[in-house]
């Protein structure tokens, strides 16, 4: 194992670069989407049932068949790095629609109602006083979808470009296991690293979340 | 009969729930156990049915330990309500109520049955029998919970706090709802509640409890308002309980002067046709044609305290009385209803 | 370009049965075996388990905490680790399935069963229901929406799982993907994506309706229309109190908004 390392330090190194790309990019994508889309849901409530389906059926697709179809219907290469960026932004986006929904619907109407009777106007009333309160409900969805998004990356080894998972294949082809058990390792980090900066996030930035959990306790 | 002997409960960590508890319950009666928080009377009320086991003596239950008992088959044999109500939200409300028919075997025919009866005893109607406990308010769903712990007619009852989280309206309505239900069943019941006044209305017997899970005094309402043992139970009962007590005595026993008197002289009773009085009027008040109101009248069945609260509030210091038609036929002054109440405290203390 | 990557889908061939190939049905059995196969075993172990810590409360930071370790393994990675080190074949598959479903399973259930109203156990332990009694009368069905939407979860994580485990060798849908990609014949890639996809769909679908029928409409709110007459006054939903933690540490959106799980046609949250 130890030798494995010290021989291909580059070979993961690029790998695991490739990684955070890939599942960085879509994370990103899937927030800058989903939070318009997720308000449109909440306040024009027609738009809620039909938006939150759709959602629900892109997220039951199993990513490596939207993986395989974006290209066909975007119609460019199927063996990418862009495919892989697109289909895990629409399983992000998938995921987080309905975060975003949920999370603004969790805030108290009689909050927003004082608010508005306090005289705040729609949008400042969004970004000041219903943003921050769904923060801890959108920020655990997005702890979801951002772990979620390195693991699959991975899968993208299947057309070739899957960051770490070239670590996988590697190592199924010549029978060997220490690339494989690196790339978990690694993978299995990354995540962990991600979530945990989510986590110092959301600490800062909902410090009201964690009183309330000093008082219950 | 529910008798608690030598009982104490104490935690681990030291805390003393519960301090040497002697108690009877007697058979047939409603018993209030009433005090501030951690006084130990919620501890006590759940060694009845054995949530919770006391640390020594024992709990009977018609002369049974309830410790040598099988625990489920016990609680089946106790109606047992809570404060929240506790309702199985993934069942109708009938289905609710037939939860100890049903452990117990009943078949679910008549179980459904004595379910909608009983719905209707406790003031609901049998259309709400499918309904799920999301769809029902407060109120009713207590009023479930009661009927839950009904359901399998088990002859004691144990109640926590069951009229508290429900607003005053409401819950003045449960309690007198409940009031001629236990004139109706008759059952043997203990009852929690941290409101002295709830106790001294509702109770045939009021055991006051003191922080440190201590009993410091078992009576009856009227006792309880006229004698209390000490400080902390006079303080506990409040102020005004000399005034309280009077709920207890009936106006039967006031003497009242004719109408005869208020007919003439400057303040005079307006009637009308029938006899039943309208108003006052004379001096400073009213005219014949539109006199003064009374505020009220009072009739033999009501309370002294009614009749008291009439004589403070009567523009003229004079309640009248009407018999069940409402035609009056007496009135007594503020100053003779004094006079009288004094001699019944002197009756009292003296009897000679 | 369309017309070639369709052209294996709809190619009435690849649909019928008893060619040197597997036809699309077969592999679509294939697929569906696996899937339950593995959801059975997981299921039978993460759903005791689930109870049992949920019930007790012991053991709790492992099902908190499962289902964040489990999204976070690679898929594919795993796979090839167990196949690597005990060879081909579906057994080694089928623990890596086994071992990824089990995690979404186990959260949901537990934090389920942690959201029941305490008052309706109490109410139900006072009443003299004994605790199995308590836990299948009462707890259970009280956790099931949560606990439904956990296997709803699990089962869509299969389907796509059982797809990306045709790299190893096994059969199902994945097949099609995998043998299309090396012999750069991207219709049959196409066609089982489009076929994957949709049997992806139809099974969250038939869980949507199954969870439908078993959990009880007190619970969901999705009351008869015909009971809905008379207004009364909306009492808190009595049953399902914030679980004590449990949807701030898991921060999985199962136990806040379980997201694949509850898109079902009317939006009711499950």
């Amino acid at each position: 194992m130890i030798q494995y390392l010290q021989n291909n330090v580059a070979v993961i190194q690029a790998a695991l670069s490739q990684h955070v790309f890939l599942a960085l990019v879509p994370v990103l994508i899937g927030i800058v989407v989903s939070l318009p889309v997720g308000y449109l849901a909440v306040r024009f409530g027609f738009l809620y049932h039909p938006l939150l389906n759709l959602s629900g059926i892109l997220y039951a697709v199993p990513s490596i068949a939207l993986i395989v179809l974006v290209p066909t219907i975007v119609g460019i290469q199927i063996l990418s790095p862009l495919n892989i960026i697109i289909a895990l932004s629409v399983y992000t986006i998938a995921l987080l629609v309905r975060v975003v929904a949920d999370g603004l619907k969790s805030v108290d109407p009689l909050v927003t109602e004082a608010a508005s009777a306090m005289g705040y106007r729609r949008l400042r009333r969004l970004v000041s006083v219903e943003l921050p309160i769904a923060l801890p409900v959108m920020l655990a969805g997005l702890r979801v979808a951002t772990v979620a998004n390195v693991s699959l990356v991975s899968v993208g080894a299947l057309i070739g470009v899957g960051g770490l998972g070239a670590l996988f294949t590697r190592g199924q082809q010549l029978d060997y296991t220490p690339p494989i058990v690196v790339g978990i390792v690694l993978s299995v980090l990354l995540a962990a690293v991600c979530d945990g900066i989510i986590v110092l996030v959301q600490r800062r930035v909902t410090p009201w979340t964690r009183a309330a959990g000093r008082i219950a306790a | 009969m529910i008798t608690f002997e030598g009982v104490s409960k104490v935690y681990p960590d030291g805390t003393v729930a519960v301090e040497q508890l002697d108690m009877e319950l007697p058979t047939g009666e409603l018993t209030v156990l009433v005090g501030p928080s951690g006084c130990g009377k919620t501890t006590s009320l759940r060694m009845i049915n054995r949530m919770v086991t006391p640390t020594t003596g024992r709990v009977l239950i018609d002369g049974v330990d309830v410790a040598g008992q099988d625990e489920a088959l016990l609680r089946r044999g106790i109606g047992y309500v809570i404060q929240a109500a506790g309702l199985f939200p993934h069942r109708t409300i009938v289905e609710n109520i037939m939860t100890v028919p049903a452990l117990v075997g009943t078949s679910k025919k008549t179980a459904r049955a004595t379910a909608v009866e009983l719905m209707e005893r406790v003031g609901l109607t049998s259309a709400m029998a499918d309904r799920y406990p999301v769809q029902l308010s407060g109120g009713q769903q207590q009023r479930v919970g009661v009927a839950r712990a009904l359901a399998a007619d088990p002859p004691v009852m144990i109640m926590d706090e069951p009229f508290s989280a429900v607003d005053p309206i409401v819950r003045e309505g449960l309690q007198a709802e409940f009031l001629r239900l236990q004139r109706d069943l008759g059952k043997t019941i203990a009852m929690v509640t941290h409101d002295i006044d709830e106790a001294i209305k509702l109770g045939d017997n009021v055991a006051v409890f003191q922080e440190g899970g201590r009993l410091a005094q078992f009576a009856t309402p009227r006792e309880l308002l006229a004698n209390p043992a000490d400080d902390f139970v006079a303080g506990f009962v409040g102020r005004d309980r000399g005034f309280r007590s009077l709920s207890f005595d009936s106006a039967a026993s006031l003497d009242v002067a004719p109408l005869s008197e208020v007919t003439t002289g400057p303040e005079q009773l307006v009637l009308d046709q029938a006899g039943r009085p309208l108003g006052w009027t004379g001096a400073g008040l009213g005219s014949t044609a539109s006199p003064t109101p009374t505020g009220g009248a009072f009739q033999t069945t009501d309370s002294l305290r009614l009749v008291t609260d009439l004589a403070i509030t009567s523009p003229v210091g004079v309640v009248v009385r009407v018999d069940e038609d409402g035609v009056a036929d007496g009135v007594i002054r503020h100053t003779s209803l004094m006079q009288q109440l004094e001699a019944r405290r002197r009756r009292e203390v003296d009897p000679a | 370009m369309s017309d070639g990557l369709l052209g294996y889908l709809l190619d009435p061939a690849n649909w019928q049965g008893g060619g040197v190939r597997a036809s699309i049905p077969e592999l679509v059995l294939t697929h569906l075996w696996y899937t339950v196969q593995a959801l059975v075993v997981a299921a039978v172990i993460a759903l005791p388990l689930g109870l049992y810590i949920g019930h007790t409360g012991k053991g709790s930071f492992i099902a908190i905490n499962a289902a964040n370790a489990g999204r976070s393994l690679p898929t594919l990675g795993l796979i090839i680790l167990l196949v690597v080190i005990m060879g081909l074949g579906f057994g080694p598959v089928l623990i890596a399935l086994v071992i990824l479903a089990i995690p979404p399973i186990l959260t949901t259930t537990y934090a389920g069963i942690r959201a029941v109203d305490p008052a309706a156990i109490d109410a139900a332990r006072g009443m003299g229901m004994r605790p199995l009694q308590v836990l299948f009368r009462v707890e259970v069905p009280i956790a099931l929406p949560l606990i439904s939407s956990g296997l709803r979860n699990a089962l869509l994580q299969l389907v796509a799982t059982s797809t990306v485990a045709a790299y190893v060798g096994i059969g199902g849908l994945g097949r099609l993907l995998i043998d299309g990609l090396s012999l750069n014949d991207y219709g049959r890639v196409v066609a089982g994506a489009v076929v994957v996809a949709a049997l992806a769909i139809v099974l969250d679908l038939l869980a949507a309706g199954t969870q439908r029928l078993v959990v009880s409409p007190g619970l969901t709110g999705r009351i008869p229309k015909r009971q809905l007459r008379r207004t009364a006054p909306a009492a808190p939903a009595p049953a399902l109190a914030p679980a004590d933690g449990v949807a701030a540490t898991t921060s999985t959106p199962e136990t806040s908004t379980p997201a694949p799980a509850s898109s079902d046609r009317d939006g009711a949250s499950s």
